[in-house]
């Protein structure tokens, strides 16, 4: 090249100056930790005896980190990491809010519980194949779904957590295990190429990713962008990610073949990452298009709800019942969205968190269940109320829970959503949600009638059973009803961190002023 | 150009669905594989195709003489050519393994994890 003299660029300008202080680390340790304690793994893949104590060191220090980033957001709103320090919107930010922030710590309990549980259900085999590792990328992966602002870098996050639970679902290389693995993988393929396509028409039309600058450009947008076509495919790929009828059939084909201690961190966490992408889409970047879509969401969350209870009725395995359970909850989830005010969506992330806990903590039981009783078919379970009765009381909690009974913490987001979609007069939705409650009860109530009241069945199912751990059992159970239980019996602060999450959904401006605090607001 | 390669993307795309739609596994993946291409064009057509006109701003000015393509888009498929080929690899592997452990590459014979006529689950006791 000729040498061209110039001067040099001066980029300050376009930098942020000040230092990153200490405690702003906060908004990247849950990814970052992860990431780091999944690539040390890698490392020492081969002494399995280490996996678990690094693992258990990790998810500590990621729950910690997500706990005071909460209370951070809580209490000064929004925190912004900007990479790289090039100014948004040309570097990549993390944004973390009341809603990421929530849903990060919620799913990082839900995980550490799952990791113990882990210690009994996950033989060396499985740990050679390198089942601790894809949990810390799993749930780095979530986490960087929740926390980042970047709608390209959320692709990137969908990317990590789903190819990390290709490993997960996979582990053991059962026969059931690849054919449901083979659904999975081709349905949640499609999705997030869906979701890549919506990327580049967004960035055609908007010239920018960061989801601050989208929101704050959609206004002027409107008048000639297809922001309506960019919104429908939008709620068709999280919708399927959120497995929302008639999207679903990945979930139940392949949710009950994995590990159950697999399963529990699926139905807890991955579903609820297409929850909190559709909601960050249709509050913060379209709220819009949303209003004019509530009529389709709504019939969606209907459909979802019903037939996903119904879908659980049908079933005699108890971890397909628990699957469907699952999608039904999905369905609770999108009616705040459908509804979209204030008290609504309050009403949907409380849910969500409600859901994270219990959906885990539902499949962990049903392990449990398995242990005691040798079976997950509800033609051969039987008996347990008698020999294991405090599985029984744990299982009595599952059921007011997921079914919205009090004292659990099902009881208060469905009182929120009920009351929001009065409000809205969305009477089809009240009615769906009262119904799909009630069905799923029965479902729930039926498991519980079977399995516990019922005399045993099969006596030469004794030899399958084994006593349940009192840590890595009944322990990791109680440790996800604690919150549970205290939704349930005193809501008031995690209302109230609902509604702020809410609040920060509905009105974004807080949230693009924190984006772009240092260029003076807009 | 653009418009030719506009309509060799809606050409890749309907390929795509068309073979996606199919029952054989196989058939699956290759739509699967054409699917992530035709995006990656999808994304690159967007960001404009022009040749020899560098994105490089001038000295003394803020903004770019004339049109040029965008290098972000290309940036982006990149990413997503490496993130679609690791899937596709893993895909061709377990549709292998699914083969093998199945004996069939047709998803309406694929009923392991969901078998077929498992009645009702008990009506009493």
């Amino acid at each position: 090249m000729a040498a061209v003299t110039s001067a040099p660029v001066d980029t300050s300008a376009a930098l942020v100056q000040a230092a990153t202080s200490l405690l702003d680390w906060v908004v990247i340790a849950p990814v970052a930790l992860p990431i780091l304690g999944g690539a040390l793994l890698m490392m020492v893949r081969h002494r399995t005896h280490l996996h678990a104590a690094v693992t258990f060191a990790v998810l500590l220090a990621t729950l910690v980190s997500t706990l005071m980033l909460l209370s951070r957001v809580v209490g000064d709103g929004a925190l912004v990491m900007t990479m790289g320090r090039w100014l948004p919107p040309f570097g990549i930010s993390f944004t973390a809010d009341v809603l990421g922030a929530s849903f990060a710590a919620a799913a990082t309990f839900a995980t550490s519980a799952a990791a113990v549980f882990a210690l009994r259900d996950i033989d060396a085999t499985g740990r050679r194949y390198g089942f601790y590792p894809f949990l810390l990328l799993m749930i780095a992966g979530v986490n960087g779904a929740f926390l980042t602002g970047d709608l390209f870098n959320l692709y990137v996050w969908f990317e990590v957590f789903v190819i990390s639970s290709f490993g997960l679902l996979i582990l053991g290389s059962e026969r059931r295990q690849i054919d449901g693995a083979v659904k999975y993988a081709v349905l949640n393929l499609i999705a997030t190429t869906v979701f890549l396509i919506t990327i580049g028409y967004l960035y055609g039309v908007f010239g920018t990713l960061n989801m601050a600058d989208i929101a704050r450009k959609a206004d002027g947008l409107r008048e000639n962008g297809p922001l309506m076509t960019i919104a429908t495919l939008f709620l068709l790929a999280f919708g399927m990610k959120a497995a929302a009828f008639p999207l679903n059939f990945w979930l139940p084909a392949s949710y009950h073949t994995p590990r159950i201690v697999t399963s529990a961190m699926f139905g807890g966490l991955l579903t609820k990452v297409g929850v909190y992408a559709l909601l960050r889409t249709f509050t913060t970047l379209f709220p819009v298009e949303r209003a004019i879509l509530s009529d389709v969401i709504a019939v969606v969350a209907i459909l979802t709800m019903v037939l996903g209870a119904l879908g659980a009725l049908a079933q005699s395995d108890t971890r397909r019942i628990v699957g469907f359970v699952v999608i039904s909850g999905i369905g609770t989830m999108l009616a705040g969205l459908a509804i979209g005010s204030p008290l609504a969506l309050t009403g949907t992330v409380l849910y969500a968190v409600h859901s994270i806990l219990i959906m885990t903590a539902l499949y962990l039981v049903v392990g449990l269940m398995r242990e005691a009783a040798g079976s997950f078919s509800l033609h051969d379970l039987g008996g347990l109320y008698r020999s294991h009765p405090l599985l029984a009381a744990m299982m009595l909690a599952m059921v007011l829970a997921a079914a919205g009974l009090p004292p659990l913490s099902g009881l208060w987001p469905k009182v929120v959503l009920v009351k929001a979609a009065i409000e809205g007069n969305a009477w089809w939705l009240t009615a769906a949600i009262l119904v799909s409650s009630v069905l799923t009860t029965i479902v729930l109530g039926r498991v519980f009638a079977l399995a516990f009241w019922r005399p045993e069945q099969d006596t030469s199912l004794r030899s399958q059973t084994r006593p349940i751990d009192a840590v890595a059992g009944y322990g990791t159970v109680f440790v996800l009803l604690v919150p549970a239980v205290w939704i349930g019996l005193w809501p008031e602060p995690f209302l109230h961190v609902a509604g702020l999450a809410a609040a920060g959904l509905s009105d974004p401006a807080a949230y693009i002023g924190s984006v772009f605090a240092a260029q003076g607001g807009s | 150009m653009e418009t030719a390669l506009t309509a060799l993307v809606g050409l890749f795309y309907v390929v795509s669905i068309y073979l996606m739609l199919s029952r054989h596994i196989i058939r699956v993946l290759l739509g699967i594989a054409i699917f992530g291409n035709a995006v990656n064009m999808t994304i690159f057509t967007a960001g404009r195709i022009m040749r020899e006109v560098p994105p490089i701003i001038p000295e003394g000015q803020s903004a770019l003489d004339g049109v040029t393509a965008n290098p972000l888009p290309q940036a982006l498929i990149l990413t997503a050519i490496v993130i679609s080929f690791s899937f596709f690899a893993f895909l061709l592997v377990l549709a292998y393994r699914a083969y093998q452990e199945l004996g069939t590459d047709d998803t309406d014979e694929m009923r392991i994890a969901e078998p077929e006529g498992e009645g009702l689950p008990p009506l009493g006791y």
